[in-house]
């Protein structure tokens, strides 16, 4: 416990870094002197990023571990199963049909992509029985460039391309109060996740174990997959696609504490809400005064991280 | 008391069970045995409502599997199947303590604690209890999931093939534990047994199944017997009585 509080300082040490970060000067003098620039660019910009960073973090990583339980791989998290990139192809349907629609409306449309892109990967995994579990998030990496492929062709044609990048890039710069919001319905449905933690074990135990042990497994596979769509919606529509997150990040907690949701759920949140909070900073420094996206910084991060864990497993298995 | 009536089922176009019917006194160890391919796994399958048959239906203390609700009858009745593959890493005594989920749904009271305790000790798996499962033999693997079912602390166990991935020690030690949880917290334990000499030395009854249909069932010195499992495998077996058991030999 001793340890998750200090996982917990260490991220909130992040979070308040991540306040004084960035092209507008913002120090703790002008704070406290109650310089109004400074309070400006701290209340539209800075706190709002912060909060969308930990919400965003967080609720991914949840539903990156999430995905892999109730999927039962260990390789799987929303954007290499079709969920993400139907996200991102459901608001630009949504943006078509009715351009006019709020954002929750929007976020519910990707939402229903989601589940749909999700069930699509499931029916294929079941047509095509896999004797190595690498090949299901190849499976669903396939999927995942084909409904991408659609969705930019259609943007093609509408010229919408714009529009898509902004969901497909994982970028907070863009954050202001009054933008990043929905990421509390996010959020909360990742705490929704961490209550029905032990019925999503459960059902990670397969499908004849969870049912000797009464557990309507269909329904909870679905109920977790539901929940993974609507993060996932709501990630992408506020602050883009955020790849290997929620791989990595429920990966790495697995080594140390193991699968038991309940346990695991604190600190997954907390190392992907850290994991952004650096990889934002990361990306504000590095190159000063321009950005680069966070989704581009755990792009390289990630899929180094990647690498190690496959590797890694290959040894165990062998 | 399972009643199994002129139960059917087949895999696409093949059958795998023929109008089978059958009633399982409550009480006791009973064996189901039988070649490959013969139906008993799906037989389990099918009581455990793992499954749902295609027709005819099974009851256990007259209710019926495909109709009750899930948590009441995984107060009745366990089963556990032969492949056990874990994606997630949980600790021996997680898993165990999944066991307890009909009755707590994941708050473990002090009685859920105990019970774990118990199932750990009963399979000698105490010293292992905070390893994980994907640190431990094929046989303590074995053993943790048969602890996850005990803990259920179900009327009914139902196990395919147990013996599985144990050594001759640990195996013997199964059936003796199993034995001793039917006689002495008088559970009714059903088992699918490759092994016809574990079958003959511990079952109160054994049910000798092919081709999708029931060949014979009955008391082990009614069917350990030569003609009968020699029609049953076709092949020669001779049977021996040695020290009171009939022992079945079919190595040479």
């Amino acid at each position: 416990m001793s340890r998750l509080a200090a996982a917990v300082a260490l991220t909130a040490g992040l979070a308040l870094a991540s306040l004084f970060v960035g092209m507008s000067h913002v120090s703790l003098r002008g704070i406290l002197a109650g310089q109004e620039l400074d309070w400006l660019v701290l209340v539209e910009s800075r706190l709002p990023r912060m909060l969308a960073l930990l919400l965003s973090g967080a609720s991914m990583a949840i539903a990156g571990l999430l995905t892999q339980i109730v999927i039962r791989n260990r390789f799987v998290e929303p954007a290499n199963t079709g969920t993400m990139e139907s996200a991102g192809l459901g608001l630009l349907v949504m943006t078509l049909v009715a351009p006019g629609a709020p954002v929750i409306a929007k976020m519910a449309a990707g939402a229903g992509f989601a589940m749909a892109g999700t069930a699509l990967f499931l029916a294929i995994l079941r047509r095509v029985p896999l004797r190595d579990p690498m090949l299901v998030p190849l499976v669903g990496i396939l999927l995942s460039g084909v409904i991408y492929a659609g969705t930019a062709f259609v943007a093609y044609r509408f010229d919408l391309i714009q529009t898509v990048l902004a969901w497909t890039q994982g970028d907070l710069s863009g954050v202001l109060r009054g933008r990043y919001e929905l990421l509390w319905l996010g959020a909360a449905m990742a705490a929704l996740a961490w209550l029905a933690a032990d019925r999503f074990t459960v059902a990670g135990l397969g499908r004849d174990i969870a049912s000797s042990l009464g557990l309507a497994h269909g329904r909870v596979v679905a109920l977790g997959l539901a929940i993974v769509a609507l993060v996932t919606a709501v990630v992408v529509v506020t602050v883009g696609m955020i790849p290997f997150l929620g791989l990595i990040v429920p990966n790495i907690v697995s080594l140390a504490l193991g699968d038991n949701m309940r346990r695991a759920v604190p600190w997954v949140a907390v190392s992907g809400a850290a994991l952004v909070l650096a990889c934002d900073i990361l990306g504000r420094v590095i190159r000063a005064p321009y950005e680069v996206p966070l989704g581009t910084v755990l792009g390289v991060l990630g899929s180094g991280v990647f690498l190690v864990l496959i590797l890694r497993s290959r040894d165990r298995a062998a | 008391m399972i009643e199994i009536s002129n139960l059917c089922k087949s895999y696409g176009a093949a059958p795998v069970l023929h109008d089978v019917s059958l009633s399982l006194p409550r009480g006791g160890i009973t064996s189901l045995i039988g070649p490959n391919g013969a139906g008993k796994s799906t037989l389990l399958s099918l009581i455990a409502r793992l499954i749902a048959p295609d027709s005819g239906s099974v009851t256990v203390d007259g209710l019926d599997v495909t109709r009750a609700p899930g948590p009441v009858l995984a107060r009745r009745l366990a089963i556990l199947r032969q492949e056990n593959h874990l994606v997630a890493r949980l600790t021996v005594r997680e898993l165990v303590g999944f066991g307890r989920f009909p009755h707590s749904a994941g708050r473990l009271t002090p009685q859920d604690r105990a019970a774990i305790d118990r199932a750990l000790d009963y399979l000698e798996l105490a010293p292992l209890a905070d390893r994980f499962i994907d640190q431990l033999s094929g046989g303590q693997r074995q053993r943790a999931f048969v602890a996850m079912v005990l803990a259920q602390d179900t009327d009914y166990l139902l196990l395919d093939e147990p013996l599985n991935n144990l050594d001759m020690k640990h195996a013997q030690a199964m059936m003796r534990l199993l034995a001793s949880a039917a006689r002495e917290l008088g559970k009714t334990v059903i088992l699918v047994l490759h092994d016809i000499n574990f079958a003959s030395c511990h079952s109160d009854r054994i049910v000798a199944m092919r081709q999708g249909r029931i060949f014979a069932a009955g008391t082990p010195a009614q069917i350990v017997t030569p003609d009968l499992l020699g029609e049953l495998y076709e092949m020669q077996i001779a049977v021996r009585e040695i020290d009171g058991q009939r022992i079945a030999l079919f190595y040479g």
